[in-house]
C-alpha cells in the first residue's frame, strides 16, 4: 500500500463546529412512514460539502429509507430535505446530482461491465473519448480490467459489488451515497477500496455518505458518524468523539467493545461522581460535569483495553474490582480477561501480548484486580 | 439383482443404483420423446407419403396405397410409385405461392399489431398494484371460457354494415356513412389480433412483472429520464417476453383457417384456406398433403430461431 494514502489530513476538518458553514445536506424534521410503520422520525441532521459521513446502525433501522429519500426514490412523509440550499422536496432522481450505490447492486443484466460503468457519462453526452479514459479510470479502481466485457451473471458477489461501486463513482457526482459498497469483499480488499475511496474523496472534493454494518470501516474513513436506532439518530459525532463520550449506552454499545456497569448514584463531588455498583464494594468513581441526584440510576462505561489487570491489589487507584478469571480470549495480539466479579457480572479487560504465552502470570480462576482511573470511564445517564 | 437389493441400498450398492437411477432418468425423457414420435412423427410420415402419391378418384383419394398383405414387394412398388410431381405443382400454379406470401404478410402484420396493444396492456398490468394483478390476469384468460368459434362468429355481428361497431360509429357522428369492414383483410386482422392477444399479453406480463424496479432506480439515478430509461432498460430486458409472444402469435397466424374464411372476403388467399380447398373442395389430398408439408418447413424457420433466442436468453439470465 502507498504511504501516501495513509496519511490523514493534519490539518482539523470540522465544518459542524462552525455555525457560519452552510450544511450541502439538510434533513429537517423529516418524517418518513409507510403505511402505520414508521421508519424515519422526526429526523434532524446536517451533513457537510466534503465529509465523509457514515450511517451506522442494525438491520431495518433506516439508513437506506434515508439513502432513498436522499437520491428522490422515496419522498418524506412530513419534514424537508434540502441539498445545498435547494429543497429537494420535488426534484425527481435524475435531476439531482446525488448517485446512489445500492445495496442490492441493481447492475444492468443485459449490459457489460464496461458499459455498466460507462452507463451514467452516457446519459450526460460526455464525449466518447473521455468516456472510454474514465470508465478504464474507474475499472482499474476497483481492479476490474479483466472484467471489462463479462455481463454481470459471469461475475462473483464481490465483482459485482465492485463494479456496482464503480458505476456510482464514474460520475463523480457531488454527493454519493454508498449502501453497504464493501460488505461482500474480503478483508484485506476491503482495506485497500477503504483508502481508496477516502483518496478519490479527498481529492476530488466530493461529500460521501456511507452505510456500513462494520464499525471498523466507520471508523476508519468516516469524518462523522451517525449512530441511528429505529428510525432515530442516537448520536452523530466524530469517530473518536464517539468511541471516547458515547452519549448513551446504546451507542457506547454499538461502537466497540465496552463494560456497562449499573449503579446508583452515591454523591457527586466537584466534577466526580460515585457509584454504587454492587452491595458492600467500594463506589465507583467516574469524571463527569453532570450533576446527577442521590439514588439516580446510571450507568459507567469503560473500554476493556482501558482496564488494567494484575494479581497484586494496585495502591491508589480510582477504582478498583476484585475478581476471577472466568475466561481468556485470545486473539494473537491481544488477550482478553473475562473476569467474574463479586456480584457476578462479568468485566472484560484487554491485555496486549507483550511476552510469550507462556511467560504470561495470570490463567484462569487467578483472583485478580482490575483498576482504572476515574478520567478512563464514561459516566451515562441512559 | 433381487427386490432386496433395491429395497436396502447398502454401501455396495450405492453403484448398482447409481446405474438404476440413469435407467429411470433415461425412461422419464424417454416419454416426451415416445409421445412425439407417435403423435408428431408419425402422422407426419403418413402426410408426408400422401404428399407424394398422385390424386386418383377412389377411396382413399390417392394412388398408391399400401397393402401389409403384398408385403415386401408391395412396399418396394410403392415407392417406385412415389414422385415429388405435387410439389412441382406448387411451384407451377402461382396460386401456392401467392398464398404463402399473403400469409406472411397477414401473419407479420397482425403479430405487429398485436404486439402494439399487447405491450401497453401487459406493462400496464405489470405496473398495477399487487392486489389486482390476479384479477387482471383473469380477464385476459377469461375469453378462453368461450369457444374460439363462436367468438369469431360474434365478431361478425360486431363488423358487419349493420353492426354494433357502425351503428355506434353512425351514432357519435365519426361517419355518414356505414364502413364495408366485414369480408375485407382488417377484419382478418381484427380477428387475428383479437383472438392471439392474450398468447401475447401472458409471456410478456410473465417478464415485465419479474422485472427488477431497482434496475430502472439506478438508471434514474445515474441520470437517465423514466422515458429514456424505458427503451434502455425495460424494453431490451422483456426482449424474451416479445420473442415468446410473438412466435406464439405468428405460428399460428401463419396456418390460420377459421378467421380469413369466417370474416375474410373471397379474395383474401391464406395458406390454411387454400389447404382446405384442396382437401375438401377438390379432395385432392396429394396436393393438399405437399402444401402442409411446406407450411411446416415454413414455420420450421421461426421455431428454431425462437429455439436459439430462448437458449441465448437462458444464458444471459443464468
Ligand atoms: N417500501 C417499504 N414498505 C414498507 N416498509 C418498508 C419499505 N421500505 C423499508 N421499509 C421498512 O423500513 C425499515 C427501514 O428499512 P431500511 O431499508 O431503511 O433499513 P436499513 O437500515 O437499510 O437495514 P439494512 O441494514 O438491513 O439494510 C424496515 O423495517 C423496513 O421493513
Ligand atoms: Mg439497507
Amino acid at each position: 500500500m502507498e504511504t501516501s494514502v495513509l496519511t490523514q489530513p493534519v490539518c482539523k476538518f470540522a465544518p459542524w463546529d462552525n455555525p457560519a458553514q452552510k450544511p450541502l445536506v439538510r434533513f429537517e424534521n423529516v418524517t418518513k412512514k409507510f403505511g402505520d410503520f414508521t421508519a424515519i422520525e422526526n429526523l434532524t441532521l446536517n451533513i457537510y460539502e466534503r465529509e465523509f459521513f457514515a450511517l451506522l446502525g442494525p438491520s431495518g433501522c433506516g439508513k437506506t429509507t434515508m439513502m432513498r429519500m436522499l437520491a428522490g426514490f422515496e419522498y418524506p412523509t412530513t419534514g424537508n430535505i434540502a441539498l445545498a440550499n435547494t429543497n429537494l422536496q420535488k426534484a425527481p432522481p435524475h435531476k439531482r446530482p446525488v448517485n446512489m450505490m445500492f445495496q442490492s447492486y441493481a447492475l444492468f443484466p443485459h449490459m457489460s461491465v464496461e458499459q455498466n460503468i460507462a452507463f451514467g457519462l452516457k446519459q450526460e453526452k460526455t464525449s466518447k473519448a473521455e468516456i472510454k479514459q474514465r470508465v478504464e479510470e474507474m475499472l482499474s479502481l476497483v481492479q476490474l480490467e479483466p472484467f471489462a466485457k463479462r455481463k454481470p451473471h459471469q461475475l462473483s458477489g464481490g465483482q459485482k459489488q465492485r463494479v456496482a461501486l464503480a458505476r456510482s463513482l464514474a460520475k463523480k457526482p457531488k454527493l454519493l451515497l454508498l449502501d453497504e459498497p464493501l460488505g461482500a469483499l474480503d478483508k484485506k480488499l476491503r482495506e485497500q477500496t477503504q483508502f481508496e475511496l477516502m483518496n478519490i474523496q479527498e481529492q476530488l472534493g466530493l461529500t460521501f455518505v456511507i452505510v456500513t454494518h462494520d464499525q471498523e470501516e466507520a471508523m476508519t474513513v468516516a469524518s462523522r458518524i451517525a449512530v441511528m436506532d429505529h428510525g432515530k439518530i442516537v448520536q452523530v459525532a466524530t469517530p473518536a468523539e464517539i468511541y471516547e463520550y458515547p452519549n448513551s449506552r446504546y451507542s457506547a454499545d454499538f461502537i466497540g467493545d465496552v463494560n456497562i456497569i449499573e449503579g446508583k448514584i452515591d454523591v457527586t463531588t466537584g466534577e466526580t461522581a460515585s457509584l454504587n455498583w454492587a452491595e458492600g464494594e467500594t463506589p465507583l468513581k467516574v469524571s463527569t460535569k453532570q450533576r446527577p441526584n442521590h439514588g439516580t440510576t446510571c450507568w459507567l462505561a469503560v473500554r476493556p483495553e482501558k482496564l488494567r489487570i494484575s494479581k497484586e491489589k494496585p495502591e491508589n487507584a480510582d477504582n478498583c474490582i476484585k475478581g476471577e478469571v472466568w475466561d481468556i480470549g485470545y486473539t494473537g495480539n491481544i488477550s482478553t480477561y473475562h473476569v467474574k466479579a463479586s456480584n457476578g457480572s462479568i468485566l472484560k479487560a484487554q491485555v496486549s501480548n507483550r511476552e510469550h504465552l507462556a511467560d504470561r502470570p495470570i490463567t484462569w480462576e487467578d483472583t485478580v484486580y482490575i483498576h482504572w482511573e476515574k478520567g478512563a470511564g464514561v459516566f451515562l445517564e441512559n | 439383482m433381487t427386490v432386496a437389493d433395491i429395497t436396502s441400498p447398502t454401501d455396495e450398492t450405492s453403484k448398482a443404483s447409481g446405474t438404476k437411477a440413469d435407467w429411470g432418468r433415461t425412461l422419464l425423457i424417454a416419454i416426451p420423446y415416445i409421445w412425439l414420435l407417435i403423435f408428431f412423427l408419425a402422422p407426419f410420415v403418413i402426410v408426408f407419403k400422401i404428399s407424394l402419391s398422385d390424386v386418383v378418384i377412389a377411396r382413399p383419394p390417392y394412388f398408391p396405397t399400401f397393402d401389409l398383405s403384398e408385403g415386401w414387394q408391395g412396399f418396394l412398388a410403392m415407392l417406385q410409385a412415389f414422385d415429388l410431381e405435387n410439389y412441382v405443382w406448387l411451384t407451377e400454379d402461382t396460386l401456392y405461392l401467392n398464398s404463402y406470401l399473403s400469409s406472411l404478410k397477414i401473419a407479420s402484420i397482425s403479430t405487429l399489431l398485436t404486439l402494439c396493444i399487447g405491450y401497453p396492456i401487459a406493462y400496464s398490468m405489470a405496473k398495477a398494484p399487487q392486489e389486482w394483478r390476479a384479477t387482471l390476469l383473469m380477464l385476459v384468460i377469461l375469453p378462453f371460457w368461450t369457444s374460439f368459434l363462436i367468438r369469431v362468429y360474434a365478431w361478425i355481428g360486431i363488423l358487419k354494415k349493420e353492426g354494433f361497431l357502425n351503428y355506434f360509429l353512425l351514432w357519435t357522428g365519426i361517419i355518414d356513412e356505414p364502413l364495408t369492414i366485414l369480408n375485407t383483410d382488417t377484419a382478418i386482422y381484427i380477428g387475428i389480433v383479437y383472438s392471439y392477444l392474450p398468447f401475447m399479453v401472458l409471456p410478456l406480463y410473465a417478464v415485465l412483472e419479474k422485472l427488477d424496479t431497482s434496475l430502472l432506480e439506478a438508471a434514474t439515478d445515474l441520470g437517465c429520464s423514466p422515458l429514456k430509461s424505458f427503451w434502455v432498460i425495460t424494453l431490451p430486458l422483456s426482449l424474451p417476453g416479445i420473442w415468446a409472444g410473438c412466435f406464439l402469435v405468428f405460428i399460428p397466424a401463419l396456418g390460420e383457417f377459421v378467421i380469413p374464411d369466417i370474416l375474410g372476403g373471397s379474395s383474401t388467399i391464406m395458406i390454411g384456406k387454400t389447404l382446405w380447398v384442396e382437401f375438401f373442395s377438390n379432395r385432392d389430398w396429394p396436393v393438399a398433403s405437399a402444401v402442409a408439408i411446406l407450411l411446416l418447413f415454413l414455420l420450421i424457420l421461426p421455431i428454431v430461431l425462437f429455439q436459439k433466442q430462448q437458449e441465448k436468453q437462458m444464458e444471459v439470465s443464468r
